[in-house]
């Protein structure tokens, strides 16, 4: 069997989540927060209500996925006639149009980069709800990934802010934002809050118990 | 029992491990024994490098913020964009909060990181620590994550390959002014290291 790791939380030790310091734990009424001493953060063992805000948030990406999708997140307006743009669309046009690896930047970014996000936190959060103790050091993997590669899912809606700003050509062309762009935008900012408030500290916690 | 000489405790961010490293040689680094999480990097001169890349990149945000981005011609007719022109133009066109959010995580917030970043370094640099410091570069951690320019770098390209078919776009100076700004904030991100900025900002007040 392993011995038990000496963890900062068996030590009573807080770790500061900006700088870094290890504050020792003073005995403080309930309601109040001991602040770091070297930048003035508050101190937490773990993130606050971790799974709870992560699950809060994940579901409501969830929900805004549906719109983001089926919603228009732009239409192209050419002498008079509309075409709507998804998400997907966007996609099948740079296919169509011969221009591959494009194509496939903006498919792993605005497709695959949140579905895979969205599971991927899914997963973490059930193991730790099941204090599950397979591969800690994997799924720490899996969140650094997960957290690393959600910003890049804002690529369409910077296109679309580039598109509309460039194509104003009155009656001949001319590019409109579309109500999904703001419903995209909505699932990418929560599933980056989602990572953000998910702790991974809570995967090894399960490994110190019952040894 | 928290500081002994050269070994200094640290806990993992990511698995709240405790273990003492050891001190490192330059561009080496500390990596948690358990979970491979990256900890510290020992990097050379790490304060005044990051200046001088965070003031060039400032340079250079000025030359991308002042010059056209990219110009759209078509049929005789012109369209000339600068780089702030998305994010007004959703905002404009009744999407106010998309288009606040693209200025803010493509312009405002990567200009706050960079003049945030120098307002605390640059007095560092000679031993002195300014008003609210602290507080700065706690800010300038804070919304790190939220400062998107090279995903906006990635749009521009997109967007141009999507328009070159059926138009000709040309690129203006700011463009290759941004392309600038993203190298010298990638560097200047390379040569600094927080925990020591933190750990001088501790020394001197
Ligand atoms: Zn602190
Ligand atoms: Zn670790």
């Amino acid at each position: 069997m392993k011995k038990t790791a000496v963890t900062a939380l068996s030590a009573s030790l807080l770790n500061c989540r900006t700088c870094h310091k290890l504050n020792q734990a003073q005995p403080l009424p309930r309601g109040c927060h001991q602040l770091c001493s070297r930048c003035g953060t508050r101190l937490y063992f773990r993130k606050p209500n971790s799974l709870a805000r992560s699950w809060a948030l994940t579901i409501t990406a969830l929900i805004l996925y549906i719109p983001a999708n089926l919603l228009p997140v732009m239409t192209v307006i050419s002498y008079g006639r509309g075409k709507p743009n998804t998400i997907l669309s966007g996609v099948t046009h740079l296919i169509a149009a011969g221009m591959y690896p494009i194509a496939l930047i903006v498919f792993v970014a605005s497709i695959i980069v949140p579905i895979v996000k969205l599971i991927a936190i899914i997963c973490l959060l059930i193991s730790v709800q099941k204090k599950s103790r397979w591969h800690p050091r994997q799924r720490t993997m899996l969140y650094r990934i997960t957290e690393g590669i959600g910003r890049w899912s804002m690529l369409d809606i910077f296109v679309i802010g580039i598109l509309t700003a460039l194509v104003k050509l009155g009656s001949i062309a001319t590019i409109e934002p579309g109500i999904g762009a703001v419903f995209f935008a909505g699932v990418v900012i929560t599933t980056i809050l989602a990572a953000m408030s998910f702790d991974p500290r809570l995967i090894w916690d399960a490994m110190e118990k019952e040894q | 029992m928290t500081k002994t000489a050269g070994n200094a405790l640290i806990a993992c961010h990511d698995c709240d491990l405790l273990f003492r490293a050891r001190p490192l040689r330059n561009s080496e680094r500390a990596a948690c024994p358990r979970c491979g999480a990256v900890l510290y990097h020992k990097r050379p001169q790490t304060i005044s490098r990051a200046l001088i890349y965070s003031l060039t990149a400032l340079i250079f945000f000025g030359l991308a913020n002042f010059f056209p981005f990219m110009t759209f011609k078509m049929q005789g007719r012109e369209q000339v964009t600068f780089l702030v022109s998305g994010g007004l133009e959703l905002f404009q066109q009744g999407f106010r909060g998309l288009g606040i959010l693209v200025l803010a995580v493509g312009v405002l917030l990567p200009f706050l990181r960079i003049i945030g970043t120098l307002y605390v370094l640059i007095p560092l640099e000679f031993n002195l620590v300014v008003w609210k410091a602290k507080e700065t570069f706690k800010f300038v951690e804070a919304i790190t994550p939220w400062a998107m320019m090279e995903v906006l770098m990635l749009g521009v390209i997109v967007a141009y390959v999507k328009l070159i078919d059926i138009t000709t776009i040309v690129l203006g100076t700011s463009l290759y002014s941004f392309a600038a700004l993203i190298l010298f904030m990638t560097l200047s991100s390379a040569a600094l290291e927080p925990i020591e900025v933190w750990a001088r900002l501790e020394q001197r007040s």
